[in-house]
């Protein structure tokens, strides 16, 4: 189509929409924000006409790639260490794509503009093809590579793991509470915007460089939906801004947005970029030099910092607080460390470090041996069953974390950690701003104003509660994470499916008793909570 | 341009042989190579279901820790309350289309490329010339009005809806259909737009007023932005796709354009409407596989249909009002090949068989 003919199209799908005189749309989701005095900002154009051949191109390259995939062996080299992560990564996503599609009417529902109607119209289906593009690239792996065992039971395991809620605020957060804060701040202007158009380039890299080219084929496709997403996106921050009213909750979404995602992508993704990878070429960029590039240079400096000309208060702090927090706080290998830690209630398998990999985390993040160095090497010494129990139930220096209500990542870096009494229960939190978060911003009223449509934390959000006191094969029998022996378990803490012996079965964690954090702080008097606390803050958790 | 450093040289991770297969070793659950957290409906899972199912969490499955979010004066997540409607079980609905990415994409994009091959070959041979000044004037003021139904529906109705039904499959089902409507309210627009630019007197805006204030479509427009303004998910839904389009939509597609197109001249309408009809009849499937699910439930049974019963009851009359309204542009074209009483009774017998298969009543309203 000529560039003119295409412009008259576009003017004709606009008289497509008319003002209602007998009935209005129902009002299912609510907002406090307002646009009454909103001029009318479009986003990036797209017909049904050009839209569903451009993409049926490109899913067939996709499907092309696939099939040369499994054509060309592809999966004799692939990383088991990568590929394991994927277990994780591939039974979160899904959920927060198909989030993406349920949330668009409800910014449809905020937002009177049907220009923008139109823009997540189509976003809407943009993201049914990434939830489902991905669920077959899983299905995929799980056909393909050599251990199915988590991939087979994805979306179980997802829901009933402690990784799950970590992964599932990326998705709920799209769909709940006031529109605007769900389906523009944080998913758009924040999570589609900073974190997946960076990290999901970042990520596929990373997949290639440990044999596994479909995963860059599949989110590279996807991403490149992401640009009208975009802009949809920022089209409704733009008539937001234009209501002085709007401000204060723009501010407060901006906090609260950018805060989860950091605390939530960045132990996600991290750990799988920096402990998912067998390449440990010097010149490789760590996470911590992608995030740089990705997110603080391109994202922060191109697309928030500008805002500010709009009277825009920008969270300059929380961007410099999660630089900090990932380049001297050790935020990613903290978490890592976490997820090997407990490793027996995963639903993959961890590689232990080597000494090549000791090199370049000490290379790449000065003074990271002697963190986390000693405890890498006791959890390769204890990565057999027989002589000892899980590394969690040995005596390794290392003291297991509290769980962030908010983010619902651990409390890791122990110092920062805040203990608060909110709504009758005392609650830990990994950070001031995610106590924030729960204790201001998730709350009918902020700074004064009536904020009737914002959300609100639910659930049981401490997951060890739910297992409290329980024997740990019980726990484990309970998640299913069971091999079809019933008996092996599906997590391991190594990569030798060779012997029989070296995997960990029910027989081997009977006996060990699980133990909620939470309700053990809720149990202690006043004194003895904050003696723990403080020792909490103060105990550095290294190995000796 | 970019200088490349030569002091750095290039380096390329190296490619390794690690045999990570499948069926390189055995070992427990080594041959486990199926989602196994759902139950397919035949003997093995569909790549629909595979990628569906249990997408979207459900606390009366897995989901442990519950929904961690909830909105401030509700519970999170997709609650059964946003429907008055109830299942023992809403995870047994499978979408028969099978929709999902592949699927989507192959069939929209089938229509929408045979559509412009058919604009295009249309405009190439001068088929508009032998249009009879009634029939533009049919064409531009009543067909355009429909592109606004599909629009609407599709906007307000369908996009709406999918954010609220309790599983994944009841949603992406939904999700599809909007994503017809309006694909082929475009599909009418952009006809439209050919139109005005290939015949010297067809007034490409007559559809807006026509929709806004032609008196034979404000009763079509009042129940249009009505069923928008449901708020039941599956209120929406039902009323829209059978009573709605059983008694409006079909008689307009089917039993009118349909009939009378080609007897005046026009053979390029039917191609667009019949994709229309196409995908309505393919959108139909789901609802119906849906509603009988819940008109059939176990447990449910008998309070659904009563309540699909009040629905019929409440949305059926104003439904037969409207059809009945847009009587007079039965006799606009020149060629009055069907009468409108030939056209809404086959409307209304497709209805009839509709709600039998529902175990519904027929309302009074019908027999007049
Ligand atoms: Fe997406
Ligand atoms: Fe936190």
């Amino acid at each position: 189509m000529s560039r003119q003919s295409l412009s008259k199209a576009h003017q004709k799908i606009t008289e497509l929409s008319w003002e209602p005189s007998f009935a209005t749309p129902a009002q299912r989701f609510g907002t406090d924000y307002t646009f009454d005095k909103s001029p009318k900002k479009d986003p990036l154009k797209q017909i049904m006409r050009s839209y569903f051949p451009m993409e049926e191109e490109k899913d067939d390259r996709v499907y092309g790639a696939m099939d040369g995939a499994i054509r060309g062996n592809m999966f004799r080299q692939v990383q088991e260490r990568w590929m394991e992560w994927q277990k994780l990564f591939l039974s979160i996503i899904p959920f927060p794509e198909i989030s993406a599609a349920r949330a668009m009417p409800m910014a449809i529902d905020a937002v009177p503009n049907p220009q923008i109607h139109n823009g997540l119209a189509v976003q809407m289906i943009d993201e049914v093809r990434h939830s489902t593009i991905q669920m077959n690239l899983k299905r995929l792996y799980m056909n393909h590579y050599v251990d199915p065992a988590g991939f087979d039971m994805s979306e179980q395991a997802w829901a009933n793991s402690y990784s799950g809620t970590i992964g599932r605020q990326f998705g709920e957060s799209f769909i709940t509470g006031d529109a605007i804060t769900a389906a523009n701040v944080y998913l758009t202007v924040i999570a589609e915007t900073a974190f997946t158009n960076t990290l999901f380039v970042a990520m596929p890299g990373e997949a290639a460089a440990n044999g596994d080219y479909l995963l860059p084929t599949v989110f590279h496709s996807v991403q490149s939906d992401e640009s009208r997403h975009i802009s949809n996106g920022y089209s409704i921050l733009l008539m937001a801004l234009a209501d002085e009213d709007n401000r204060v909750l723009l501010e407060r979404d901006l906090r609260h947005a950018w805060w989860n995602n950091h605390c939530v992508v960045d132990a996600a993704i991290g750990t799988f970029i920096e402990y998912g990878t067998k390449d440990r070429r010097k010149d490789r960029d760590s996470y911590a030099e992608m995030w740089r590039r990705w997110i603080y240079d391109d994202y922060y400096r191109s697309y928030l910092l500008p805002l500010e000309k709009y009277g825009l208060e920008i969270p300059h702090d929380l961007v410099e607080e999660s630089w900090n927090r990932i380049v001297n706080k050790f935020y990613v290998h903290r978490v890592a460390q976490f997820f090997a830690t407990g490793w027996p209630v995963n639903f993959w398998r961890i590689d232990p470090m080597t000494d090549e990999d000791f090199e370049w985390f000490e290379e790449k993040y000065p003074g990271w041996y002697n963190q986390f160095g000693r405890w890498w090497e006791a959890y390769n010494r204890l990565r057999y069953p027989g002589r000892n129990k899980p590394i969690a139930f040995e005596d390794v220096g290392y003291e297991y974390p509290h769980r962030c209500w908010s983010c619902m990542v651990p409390c890791l870096i122990r110092e920062d950690m805040v203990v608060d009494k909110v709504d009758g229960q005392w609650k830990t939190y990994c950070s001031e701003t995610c106590h924030w978060t729960d204790a201001v911003a998730f709350r009918p009223t902020y700074q004064g104003r009536e904020t009737p449509n914002m959300g609100r934390l639910t659930g049981t959000r401490e997951w060890e509660s739910l297992y409290h006191n329980w024997d740990l094969a019980d726990v484990l029998k309970d998640l299913q994470y069971v091999r079809d022996d019933g008996r092996t378990l599906i997590p391991q803490p190594h990569l030798d499916l060779d012997d029989g012996k070296k995997l960990w079965t029910l027989d081997d964690i009977r006996g060990i008793p699980f133990a909620s954090p939470n309700i053990a702080l809720n149990e202690m008097s006043d004194e003895e909570r904050e003696q723990h606390v403080a020792a909490y803050r103060a105990n550095p958790n290294v190995t000796a | 341009m970019v200088i490349q450093d030569e002091s750095k040289r290039r380096s390329f991770p190296k490619p390794e042989f690690t045999d990570a297969e499948a069926g390189a070793v055995d070992f427990p659950s080594s041959e486990s190579r199926s989602y196994n957290y759902f139950t397919p409906k035949k003997k093995r899972a569909t790549v629909y279901e595979d990628v569906t199912v249990d997408v979207q969490p459900d606390t009366d499955r897995y989901l442990s820790q519950g929904w961690i979010y909830a909105f401030q004066n509700g519970p999170g997540g997709y609650p059964l309350e946003w429907t008055k409607l109830e299942s023992a079980d809403w995870h047994r609905f499978r979408d028969p289309n099978e929709e999902w990415e592949k699927t989507i994409y192959h069939n929209n994009a089938n229509v929408v490329r045979q559509i412009q091959q058919n604009l295009e070959n249309a405009k190439k041979a001068g088929a508009y010339d032998g249009w009879s000044r009634g029939w533009t004037r049919f064409v531009e003021r009543h067909l355009g009005a429909w592109m606004h139904v599909e629009n609407g529906l599709g906007m307000h109705v369908f996009v709406a809806a999918q954010r609220s039904g309790p599983t994944n499959m009841i949603n992406t089902a939904i999700a599809v259909n909007s994503a017809h409507k309006m694909r082929f309210a475009q599909d009418l627009a952009l006809y439209n737009l050919d139109l005005s630019e290939s015949i010297e007197d067809f007034d490409g805006s007559a559809h807006r007023s026509t929709w806004h204030s032609e008196p034979v479509w404000q009763p079509v427009r009042e129940v249009v932005e009505n069923l928008t303004a449901i708020e039941d998910w599956a209120e929406a839904l039902f009323t829209t796709n059978v009573v709605f389009e059983s008694l409006v939509g079909v008689l307009f597609r089917s039993h009118l354009v349909m009939q009378i197109a080609a007897r005046n001249g026009d053979y390029v309408t039917p191609t667009l409407v019949g994709a229309g009809e196409n995908d309505y009849e393919r959108d139909l499937k789901y609802t119906r596989e849906l509603f009988a699910m819940l008109v059939g439930d176990p447990e449910h049974s008998a309070a659904n249909k009563r309540t699909l019963q009040e629905w019929v009851d409440k949305w059926a009359p104003r439904c037969c009002d409207a059809a009945r309204e847009l009587q007079p542009i039965w006799s606009q074209p020149q060629e009055k090949v069907i009468t409108f009483n030939e056209s809404w009774s086959a409307a209304v017998d497709g209805f009839r068989s509709l709600l039998t298969e529902f175990d519904l009543e027929e309302p009074k309203e019908l027999a007049k």
